[in-house]
């Protein structure tokens, strides 16, 4: 029982970790596509803010700087994303799809240009990276059965941006909802055209929801190669951005789902990994990638509208345009 | 997609226009390249005798332009439809396992030029399949095609991990692929066709894909603008309501136009799978899904335009490895770097140019008329 139940913490623990990259890029598209604007560049942008942060960490030696630089990049790309999307009224999806194209490129271009690892970073001293915190009194509450080693092993003894993912979740439905810039975000995503005829500028306010959009990503980019691990790697959001997307859309684009969604298909990856290998008296090996494959799969069933009806943003990847 | 300023003359909107977007697109790598420090015009000369230098450089090139037809086709005949497949990746994978199928089935009874064809028509069924249940529920229950076909690519690498792992792998083998398929189950080399113009093909995959691609080509342009559901694909494309208005089945245009994608994109695997490897592997779509997109793109779905635009990417693939090579600073992936920049200028941004170019070209019959008016 003691041992299942420290098995269960490290599960929940490896869930957490696995999840907050995810709970940071959903966010981001919240903002994105709550405003009208398709975001599939998600993973495009996570991956050069961990790019830019794991550089500049290594260069300068603080984590602070880069996640500043992991911001700055993912507002940048949030730019060139919006500046297709809003202002020359482009495809969003096709902006999308460019902007993870030119992220895998340039990040591995420029890494094996700068440090010369064919596009790894050097690894980071612990100084450089966002380590762990201990919370107070984390060594004497765990002795203590069951509530012990959940606020030590759980609780305590994580990184400063889980901790904030998990303030973030809040903060987005409180802007999202008792804001009056969250009043707007949500009524352009819906109608811009109402919106503008009360005197607001469509085009302004779906920039900002984008650099919104943008800021989280570079947190997200940072956990990834600043505190999860220690140095770039290429490729290594490995599609997180996607799960993201499809965890947006399970959550239905709601800031509190979205953070059951994320813990949901954290778990499931973390289950994944725990299970590999692993045989069932009578059943056989597990199907690891079965369990992979299953939140594409319940994001496609709730797609289908059989578990629930998915809802996306009424004016959601369509272009704005003024009435002449 | 958007409403037209002005009328440009053809060959303006169909021809200097893409060319003016794929220009930056080069202009904006080459500053990139800059920017690490090395020659682009070194680069552009090293990528160009790398991939068109020799018979074997060439005979790379069209390998993987044949890899780009079949993927640039699919992603078009969707477009044409309005509907975006985004899923080719997962598509040519399940293609790879028709082709696999139909492969192992037969190479040891029947000779190549049976098995291919049955391995086409398992590809473009299996290809066709993986985009059925997408292309069902965007018709029947709107469910947003970008996103369900990135989900079955996900699911498809899942899939096919399960199945290569566990099902297919002969026994005592250790890595996840099928046997090596016999004579019976590999498509030949184009020596002979290289041998025309003088050329070796040397260790190539250059293979009977490439005329299979080819047909394709043929068998879209006659769909597409020679053909009553053509038309009414065209139509969906340009205005969905309206088609439903003319009596254009809307679920069926939408299935049938995505089954003919994903065959497509699932016809593509013959190259790899029979063509080179000679057995189904792990990962052998290797992003050509994607690559898809910025060919149809760059060449505005129309398959001549299809074919240049493959070619061209079949350069920047077999050229960027021989760039790497000659200049180590600069890694193979600076040709995702140019996708991108692709897919940006010539997709998302298609219309930046315009304004300024109706300004200079679309003036010329209005002043025409004018000066007729005033003879007149």
């Amino acid at each position: 029982m003691e041992s299942l139940f420290a098995d269960l913490i490290q599960i929940f623990a490896a869930t957490v970790r696995l999840s907050v990259p995810l709970i940071f890029t959903a966010l981001a598209g919240l903002y994105a596509e709550r405003s009208g604007i398709f975001d599939i560049g998600l993973e495009g942008k996570m991956l050069f803010s961990a790019f830019s942060a794991a550089s500049v960490a290594t260069v300068t030696g603080s984590p602070w700087l880069g996640l500043f630089a992991a911001i700055l990049t993912g507002v940048l790309l949030s730019l060139v994303h919006g500046f297709a999307s809003i202002t020359q009224r482009g495809n969003q999806i096709i902006s999308g799809v460019a902007i993870n194209f030119i992220a895998s490129g340039l990040t591995i271009l420029l890494g094996n240009a700068w440090f010369g690892q064919g596009g790894r970073t050097p690894q980071l001293a612990n100084s450089a990276r966002f380590t762990e915190i201990t919370l107070p009194f984390a060594a004497e509450i765990a002795p203590i059965p069951f509530l012990g080693p959940l606020y030590s092993g759980l609780i305590s003894g994580q990184n400063i941006l889980v901790y904030l993912a998990f303030l973030a979740v809040p903060f987005t439905w409180w802007v999202l909802y008792r804001t009056r810039f969250g009043l707007r975000v949500r009524a352009v995503g819906e109608n811009p055209g109402a919106v503008d005829t009360a005197g607001i500028s469509v085009t302004w306010l779906r920039y900002r929801a984008l650099i919104c959009c943008g800021i989280l990503a570079g947190f997200a980019g940072t956990y990834l190669s600043v505190a999860q691990s220690a140095s770039f790697i290429r490729e290594m959001s490995a599609g997180k951005g996607y799960i993201a997307l499809a965890a947006l859309v399970f959550a239905k684009w709601k800031p509190l789902n979205v953070l059951l969604t994320c813990l949901l298909f954290g778990f499931l990856d973390a289950a994944s990994i725990r299970l590999q290998g692993t045989i069932i008296p009578g059943m056989g090996e597990v199907p690891v990638q079965l369990i992979q494959a299953l939140p594409y799969i319940l994001t496609v069933v709730l797609l289908a509208g059989f578990i629930g009806k998915a809802i996306p943003p009424k004016a959601g990847g369509v272009p704005y345009v003024k009435e002449r | 997609m958007s409403a037209p300023l002005g009328t440009l003359p053809r060959w303006v909107n169909y021809g200097l226009l893409p060319l003016l977007n794929v220009a930056v697109a080069f202009a904006v790598s080459g500053l990139v390249v800059l920017f690490i420090g090395e020659n682009p015009i070194d680069a552009v000369q090293y990528l160009v005798v790398g991939a068109l230098g020799d018979g074997e450089g060439i005979a790379f090139t069209l390998y993987y332009a044949t890899n780009f037809i079949f993927t640039g086709l699919a992603v078009a005949v969707a477009f044409h439809g309005g509907l975006f497949n985004i899923g080719g990746e997962g598509q040519i994978y399940l293609g790879g396992l028709g082709a696999a199928f139909a492969a192992l089935a037969l190479d040891r009874y029947m000779p190549w030029y049976v098995t291919a064809v049955v391995a086409t028509a398992a590809a473009f069924a299996f290809g066709a399949l993986w985009a059925l249940i997408p292309a069902w529920l965007q018709a029947k229950r709107g469910s947003h095609i970008v996103i369900t076909t990135i989900m079955f690519n996900f699911i498809a690498a899942s899939l096919m991990v399960y199945l290569l792992v566990h099902v297919i792998k002969p026994p005592g083998n250790m890595s996840p692929q099928t046997r090596l398929f016999e004579e019976g189950g590999q498509l030949p080399k184009l020596g002979w066709l290289m041998q025309w113009f003088g050329l070796d093909i040397g260790a190539a995959p250059f293979n009977v894909s490439f005329l299979i691609a080819l047909v394709a080509v043929v068998a879209v342009w006659l769909l597409i603008w020679r053909t009553r559901f053509g038309y009414e694909i065209r139509t969906m494309g340009t205005n969905a309501t309206a088609a439903v208005y003319a009596g254009i089945p809307y679920v069926k245009t939408v299935v049938v136009t995505m089954l003919i994608s994903g065959g497509l994109a699932g016809m593509m695997a013959l190259n790899p799978v029979m063509g080179d490897a000679g057995k189904l592997q792990i990962d052998f779509p290797a992003g050509a899904g994607f690559v898809g997109i910025a060919v149809a793109l760059m060449g505005r779905s129309h398959p001549v335009g299809i074919v240049i635009a493959s070619i061209l990417f079949g350069v920047l693939y077999q050229g960027g490895a021989a760039l790497a090579f000659d200049m180590p600073n600069i890694s193979r992936e600076v040709i995702i770097l140019i996708q991108g920049l692709v897919i940006l200028f010539a997709g998302a941004l298609e219309h930046m140019f315009r304004p300024a170019l109706i300004a200079i070209f679309a003036a010329k019959p209005k002043s025409r008329t004018a000066s007729a008016a005033g003879a007149a």
